[in-house]
């Protein structure tokens, strides 16, 4: 068994050490919000974060996150950046087909948490490595300026 | 209300969902299967029997939940379908609940693509405009009858405002779900009276999209979230060259893999059964296949070019011909010639290839991004040796499909099934694909290559238009077949190509169709996605060799098509055609070009710029986007498949490129099939022609136009035409 702690609380996972933590989130937690897009950490549509930074959770082995705090879509809202983001991804209408936004949400937290009033090079770097395939690149930018601007 | 006849559903399915009015719209098989694009069905007289297709249940706790017949794959239909509903209902947005349709052509044909239920074609909006609005206004009056008959007042002096029912002489008001149970047990209006548009509230306006929250909290299912009890999940090792069989293998080092639990022939290739993904994926390393490949296809890229490029010599089958061309080629002052060559694309979507099957004594259940009922019904059922409506679906959203889950062969649902077969049932199967499956599973954006001649008089106007495509057919030896190939013309072939819309008086356009064994499919735009960008940019050619303006000699040329010239003219306009462009720093080259295409009968031109540097990189700055689709029944959805359709479009011309070594494919995954990311993107602005006409569709439309538009940006920066796709410039 390896435990690990998932948007606060404690859980333990008896998978093999190699397994992914997206797969362990997903297959063995029952948390389907990070998806799988590539495996190869080249799409971001699995970004969760671990003890605060973004991560890949398909390149992370569950032995990477032992014992570390995780953080993944579903727990986000209770941070103020989550929080914000969220409502500024629906106030603005982002997601098509949504499926790569679990992880773009994902990353802008992590920037905001890190940079408050980020510039537009700064989002661009900070997103570099999540893909839409449905396009929504300059909405998802508008929506970060916009969260940031809305961060007490 | 010729040929349609509303059905109170109520008394037969309200009670199991619990709801009060459950309402739809009966759709007689002969009109469905009748009315073809662009025909309205109500000129078609009805015949035939007449089964209930229902679209609006109004629950006692006043949500008004609409059944979607169409695919939310992210164009925004459990959006816009609603709007309709909301529309002639006069609901309150947020009452509103989206539920998608089972599968049942009987009742959720899909009244633009025949005999059939399905997404594609950007048909959603337009051939449910009607429809859905019909069905709210029905609704609508069966709730005012039902407040009359309450109040005993009146019914024309009853009104309804954002979901409030409302007696105002007498100052009373209720609202639907107080009235659904009494609503429910009256009989349905034979006629109903549709808004005057002028009295819309939604249908012009923005509302919020209906599925954005559960899009960005996590909790919005896909095919890839659903888990049944005991489900197992299956990955399938697939032979490295299309056409290729397994051998008899051995499974022992795959099943010695903790969590795998079967291993199974398939027609398809190996499935590995496992309790979780990662064990399915160890189980299918393990597994060592070897294939018969005496069936394979081994040509590469190259080589099928090389056979395009020879075809095209010869001259191909007539898809239109106006005039004399060949003669007019003759007495030219000035001729040109061009030749232009594309790459097989994959669709890429963010969520790959997936399905879950439950199969039971009597039945098939599946969950999946479902785009094509009436096709996967009917695939299913044959390898089960089942009726289709024994084949039950539920359609959940689709993270992407850009046309692939739309396939006339259902491959991967047909792969998830004979998994679930092979194991006789026992447990529901997830089939999943990896993104390197996905990838390399065929169902492509066929190559093409095609050969353009024009002749110029000498005053410089264009007197003659010699197109020839090759390529192969997307609906040969499908279902489709018989309906759209006529006289061994694939009309996917050469759309875009043999309804130029420009005044040319010799104009011939000539098609091969090669059989290659590349499993090929439809792919955002179909035929557009090739013939946009060869007339287009050869197009700037000719106008360039008679010292023309591009934007000025397509105004020309457009001057009995007003649509097209609109749309051009308002391109331009926002993007100041006439005034030079500024280069930020010494030595980039700027330059703007101009496209303008219809397809699925709406009408873009976009105006893009772009700056070259002198080390040869470049990039797209901006771009001005126009359009007319009818009347833009959510501008914001409109603005945003503008904008995604510029991103996909723009992704092929930058990076999109699948090529064949020896009949295997090279790419894999997104380092080597690079999507565009966010530094990529351009500044968009979108300009919607005002319009009354009735919408049509916005999912495709604003794709074919971008690497066109691109492309001539290049050319006037560079002076070097672009001609083959990806897009490729020397410093």
């Amino acid at each position: 068994m390896i435990t690990l702690n998932v948007n606060g609380k404690p859980a333990s996972v008896d998978a093999d050490p190699d397994t992914p933590l997206l797969w362990v989130l997903r297959d063995h937690l029952g948390m389907t919000g990070t998806k799988y897009g590539c495996g190869m950490a080249l799409c971001g549509a699995c970004t969760v974060h671990v003890n605060g930074q973004p991560a890949r959770s398909c390149s992370t082995p569950l032995s990477a996150a032992a014992g570390k705090r995780v953080t993944t879509i579903e727990g986000i809202g209770q941070t103020k950046e989550g929080r914000v983001l969220q409502e500024a991804w629906v106030a603005n209408d982002v997601p098509q087909c949504g499926y790569c936004q679990s992880g773009q949400i994902m990353s802008a937290a992590a920037l905001l948490a890190k940079v408050k009033r980020p510039t537009d090079a700064e989002i661009e770097s900070a997103m570099g490595g999540n893909v839409c395939r449905c396009g929504t690149y300059n909405r998802i930018s508008l929506a970060v300026r916009q969260a940031s601007r809305n961060i007490k | 209300m010729n040929a349609f006849e509303i059905v109170n559903l109520s008394r037969r399915d309200f009670l199991k969902a619990g709801a009060g009015l459950t309402l739809g719209i009966a759709v007689p098989d002969a009109l469905a299967q009748m009315a073809g694009p662009g025909q309205g069905g109500g000129s078609v007289v009805a015949t035939g029997r007449f089964e209930p297709n229902a679209f609006v249940r109004i629950g006692t706790d006043n949500t008004v939940t609409v059944i979607v017949k169409h695919l939310e794959m992210g164009q925004g239909t459990y959006t816009g379908l609603p709007t309709l509903v909301a529309e002639e209902l006069d609901a309150d947005w947020g009452q509103i609940r989206v539920e998608g349709a089972p599968a049942d052509a009987s009742r959720y044909n899909n009244l633009l693509l025949g005999p059939m239920q399905g997404t594609g074609g950007s048909t959603a909006m337009a051939n449910s405009f009607e429809q859905m609005r019909k069905a709210g206004a029905a609704a609508r009056a069966m709730l005012v009858a039902a407040a009359a008959e309450r109040w005993n007042v009146a019914p024309d002096s009853i009104t309804i405002a954002r979901g409030a029912v409302m007696h105002l002489p007498s100052n009373r008001r209720t609202n639907f779900g107080q009235l659904a149970a009494n609503a429910a047990k009256l009989p349905v209006p034979q006629e109903v009276k549709l808004k005057d548009p002028k009295d819309f509230v939604f249908i012009g306006r923005r509302v919020t999209r209906t599925d954005s929250r559960a899009k960005s909290n996590g909790t919005a299912i896909y095919t890839q979230d659903v888990k049944l009890p005991g489900m197992l999940t299956a990955l399938v090792a697939h032979p490295p060259r299309f056409g290729a069989k397994p051998k008899p293998f051995d499974a022992a080092r795959a099943k010695a893999v903790k969590g795998v639990v079967d291993v199974v022939a398939i027609p398809q290739g190996v499935a590995v059964l496992a309790n979780d993904f990662w064990s399915a994926k160890k189980g299918r390393d393990a597994l060592a296949v070897e294939w018969d490949e005496s069936g394979a296809f081994k040509l590469g890229s190259a080589e099928i070019m090389a056979q395009y490029r020879a075809l095209a010599a010869t001259p191909g089958l007539p898809a239109r011909k106006e005039g004399d061309p060949a003669g007019a080629l003759a007495r030219a002052a000035k001729t040109l010639e061009a030749s232009y060559e594309f790459p097989y694309l994959a669709h890429a979507c963010m969520e790959p290839m997936n399905c879950v099957v439950k199969l039971s004594a009597d039945g098939c259940e599946i969950w999946n991004g479902e785009q094509f009922q009436s096709i996967d019904q009917g695939a299913v059922a044959a390898v089960l040796a089942m009726k289709p409506e024994q084949v039950k679906i539920n359609m959940l959203f689709a993270g992407g499909s850009f046309g692939r889950r739309a396939n006339p062969q259902a491959d991967y649902v047909v792969e998830a099934v004979q998994i679930a077969k092979a194991i006789d049932g026992r447990a529901p199967v997830k089939l999943v694909w990896t993104r390197e499956d996905d990838m390399r599973a065929g169902y492509y954006r066929p190559m093409y290559y095609h050969a353009l001649k024009a002749g110029l008089d000498a005053q410089g106007n264009l007197i003659a238009w010699q197109h020839r495509i090759v390529g192969q057919s997307i609906l040969g030896g499908t279902a489709f077949e018989g309906m759209m190939v006529k006289d061994g013309i694939d009309a996917t072939s050469v759309e875009g190509a043999a309804n130029l819309p420009y005044a040319v008086p010799n104009l011939g356009v000539e098609l091969h169709s090669p059989r290659m064994g590349v499993p090929v499919q439809w792919w955002r735009s179909v035929g557009s996605t090739h013939t946009a960008f060869s007339t287009e940019t050869f197009l700037d050619e000719l106008a360039v060799a008679a010292g023309k303006d591009p934007f000025q000699v397509r105004r020309a040329l457009l001057a009995k098509s007003p649509r097209h010239k609109a749309v051009l003219e308002m391109a331009a306009a926002e993007a100041d055609w006439s005034t030079p462009l500024v280069s930020a720093r010494v030595g980039d080259r700027r330059g703007r070009g101009i496209a303008v295409h219809e397809s699925f009968n709406t009408v873009v031109a976009q105006v893009a710029e772009v700056t070259v540097r002198r080390d040869g990189s470049w990039r797209v700055d901006r771009v001005m986007c126009a359009v007319d689709c009818g009347l833009a029944v959510n501008p914001d959805v409109v603005r945003a498949q503008m904008e995604g359709g510029i991103a996909f479009g723009l992704t092929a011309a930058l990076h999109g490129a699948i090529t064949l070594k020896d009949g295997v494919v090279e790419q894999s995954n997104f380092h080597d099939y690079m999507p565009l990311r966010m530094h990529e993107m351009p500044r968009i602005g979108v300009y919607i022609v005002r319009s009354n006409e009735k919408p049509t569709g916005v999912g495709e439309p604003a794709t074919p136009v971008i690497a066109p538009a691109v492309a001539n940006a290049l050319f006037a920066a560079t002076g070097k035409p672009i001609r083959s796709l990806p897009i490729r410039i020397q410093a």
